[in-house]
């Protein structure tokens, strides 16, 4: 995918799934993240009664991996979307709900091919997902790994695109 | 309940208005302490079963924990001390050896604790070691008697000729003539431990192996096989024959840069090893060549070295199946005797003896034999070196001392003393993240180190761990520069047993007298 802008370049977050140790710290980070207050006790004692983490850790047995938004190429959630909530930043790649505008009909939801998307009934019924912390430089889920199982780096969203039809 | 006569040797402190309840403890204990009750939203922590190896504290994202060493609730007994009734109990509960892991924590004495280092004051300039070139090389192995050289005419073998008179229209240069033993060239004189994998993760190998590639050093595979993984940081590694074979073929000897016969560990002196069939998973199996899920038992012997005579055997057999090409070096602990065990090895033609001392580390040892057999690595050295010194043989093989090298300090120290390098094991494991909690023969270490748990050994990320070892190199080969530099002195190869640059401190006339060493405030 070629951006408006032509830049092909997008971070994304890559998973080692052979590193990940199952604690769940990015799970914590990211509650901590969206919360109101940022601090984490208050945000856990306090604030944060149904919400979710925008990261979730898949395990069975001892194999563990953390995934959130993949923030696809050809993100099937944009299409679904029925009141353009869910829109693809051309410039970042970045794939964002706007909770103004979700109406909490969870199309989303179904056409996630990663499963990654989670209603969050905490405030109003709204889509939950990753925004990859577009306002810091590293997300705070790769930031807070102790065990480097997440990295943010680089990726040539063209490569994507061909890993992606080769597997098809 | 049964009737509980030990006690707990830590106390878990949850500060209940940090806890966010976000259950990583749980998750991260191995031993079971940490346990989440959703009915209550609470996290009960049981001290009885806490090693005290301080995972869960530093997982902790709220710094809600504390793991507090308990102070033993014995009445107070000078004699009977805690550490004897734990014992006892444990022992009249179950009737076996007790079992512990690292080196000795006993208060013997620290030798290296009662050195100092000398500094250059007027009389020699002191040399900072940023500005100006300072070299701490080392070479590992043999060295000659005398070296010979000849003159070469001509042209021919440009390549190894060098040119001394240049200039004065005829050519003439000159050429090594004698043939140098094989060497290990160190880029630092700090050799990584011999630990197998099975007593340690892959993981933590393959740190290991990848630091002392990148660095310009060297690991030691313990008795454990070369796993083939590994096979690409091969010129890196030293490989290790110990008695019970493991993982020794044609190839394995081929692989490594030097091969190692191993006689004894600092931590068990006169003890074989034993790793139980529950660690020797598939690939430790395919490693060590036994079958998977058998007990990989190291004599305590081996039983084709009962002499000097039956040593240099082997030592001459692994030259002659490598075709001489590799320094062939022998491990022993540091036992009352050393020194003229020291010197039989070497006349049996080992390139390098590696010595062990007291408090050196294992995965697993009778803590009968690891808190009282043998002697601190100090005096091991320096009784070493000056033995073979005295019988003018000290050059036909290089010194390797290991047995808690703690410091960059330590290292100079024991280069001081009379060693080329030296071996460090626990250093390097603390340096992965190992707390000391003395519980590797459970194989449940928390930090991913001594385990072959699939869910534990990922704790280690091999690119962490290397980068931590290497950082580890750098720090203390800065640090072994900065010394130097202050003493004057510019290369490592000058300080090598040069004992006037070392004084004692509250130490006997007669431990100053073994250790080669005056007293602090005696002139040179």
């Amino acid at each position: 995918m070629q951006g408006s802008h032509g830049n092909k370049i997008m971070k994304n977050i890559f998973i080692q799934e052979e590193y990940c140790l199952g604690c769940r710290l990015c799970e914590i980070y990211c509650q901590v993240k969206h919360s109101k207050s940022k601090k984490i006790i208050k945000a856990f004692k306090k604030e944060l009664v149904d919400s979710l983490p925008r990261v979730l850790v898949e395990e069975i047995g001892y194999n563990s991996f953390a995934i959130q938004c993949r923030h696809c190429v050809d993100a099937p959630c944009e299409d679904a979307c029925i009141s353009g909530a869910m829109v693809k930043n051309k410039k970042t790649g970045v794939v964002i709900c706007n909770e103004k505008k979700c109406v909490g009909c969870w199309s989303c939801i179904m056409v996630c091919p990663y499963g990654v998307i989670k209603r969050d009934l905490s405030a109003k019924k709204i889509a939950s997902k990753c925004d990859l912390c577009e306002d810091e430089d590293i997300p705070v889920c790769v930031k807070n790994c102790p065990n480097e199982a997440l990295k943010f780096k680089e990726i040539d969203q063209k490569e994507l695109v061909d890993d992606r039809s080769e597997s098809k | 309940m049964a009737l509980k006569l030990t006690e707990s040797e830590f106390g878990i402190e949850r500060d209940a208005e940090k806890c966010i309840s976000c259950q990583v403890c749980v998750r991260q204990c191995s031993n079971d302490v940490h346990d989440f009750d959703s009915d209550d939203d609470t996290i009960v922590s049981d001290n009885q079963s806490c090693v005290g190896c301080h995972r869960c504290e530093s997982m902790c994202p709220t710094g809600a924990l504390e793991v507090k060493e308990r102070e033993a609730q014995f009445k107070t007994n000078a004699n009977w001390s805690p550490e004897h009734l734990k014992n006892l109990y444990k022992q009249a509960d179950a009737g076996g050896v007790m079992l512990t892991s690292m080196g000795s924590d006993k208060p013997y004495p620290i030798y290296w604790d009662h050195i100092l280092f000398n500094a250059s004051q007027v009389t020699n300039p002191s040399i900072d070691p940023l500005r100006e070139p300072m070299e701490i090389k080392t070479f590992i192995g043999k060295k000659s008697n005398k070296l010979e050289f000849e003159k070469v005419h001509g042209d021919e073998d440009k390549s190894q000729a060098k040119n001394i008179l240049g200039g004065t229209g005829k050519v003439s240069k000159i050429r090594l003539k004698s043939k140098v033993s094989p060497q290990l060239e160190l880029s630092t004189p700090i050799i990584f431990s011999a630990m197998s994998y099975g007593s340690i993760s892959f993981n933590a190998c393959k740190s290991l192996a990848a630091a002392s590639s990148e660095f310009g050093t060297y690991y030691n595979t313990g008795e454990g096989g070369l796993h083939q993984d590994l096979y690409k940081y091969a010129k890196n590694t030293i490989v290790q024959v110990a008695s019970g074979r493991f993982g020794v073929d044609i190839d394995y000897l081929n692989k490594g840069a030097a091969i190692e016969i191993k006689i004894g560990q600092g931590a068990k002196p006169g003890i074989g090893g034993h790793l139980p069939g529950e660690k020797v998973t598939k690939d430790i199996s395919n490693t060590r060549m036994i079958p998977e899920g058998t007990d990989a038992i190291s004599p305590a012997p081996h039983h084709d070295i009962y002499s000097i005579e039956d040593l240099s055997q082997l030592i001459h057999a692994l030259k002659e199946a490598t075709e001489w090409t590799k320094p062939v070096g022998v491990k022993v602990s540091a036992v009352h005797n050393i020194a003229p065990i020291a010197s039989g090895i070497v006349r049996a033609g080992a390139d390098f003896v590696s010595i062990d001392g007291l408090r050196g580390g294992t995965g697993a040892a009778p803590q009968v034999t690891r808190d009282n057999v043998g002697i601190p690595i100090e005096l091991a050295t320096a009784s070493v070196d000056e033995r073979l010194r005295e019988e003018g043989i000290r050059h036909q093989a290089s010194l390797l001392v290991a047995g808690s090298i703690r410091s960059s300090s330590d290292v100079i120290k024991a280069i001081a003393l009379g060693a080329d390098a030296v071996y460090i094991g626990t250093a390097a494991l603390i340096a992965m993240g190992c707390h000391l909690c003395q519980k590797c023969y459970t194989g449940k270490c928390n930090w991913g180190i001594a385990t072959q748990d699939p869910y534990l050994t990922k704790r280690l990320n091999p690119e962490i761990g290397t980068r931590r070892l290497l950082n580890l190199l750098r720090a203390w080969s800065l640090e072994v520069k900065e010394m130097l530099g202050g003493a004057g002195i510019n290369a490592i190869e000058s300080i090598r047993g040069n004992r006037e640059h070392l004084r004692g401190i509250s130490l006997s006339d007669r431990e100053l007298d073994i250790l080669g060493i005056k007293h602090a405030g005696e002139p040179w």
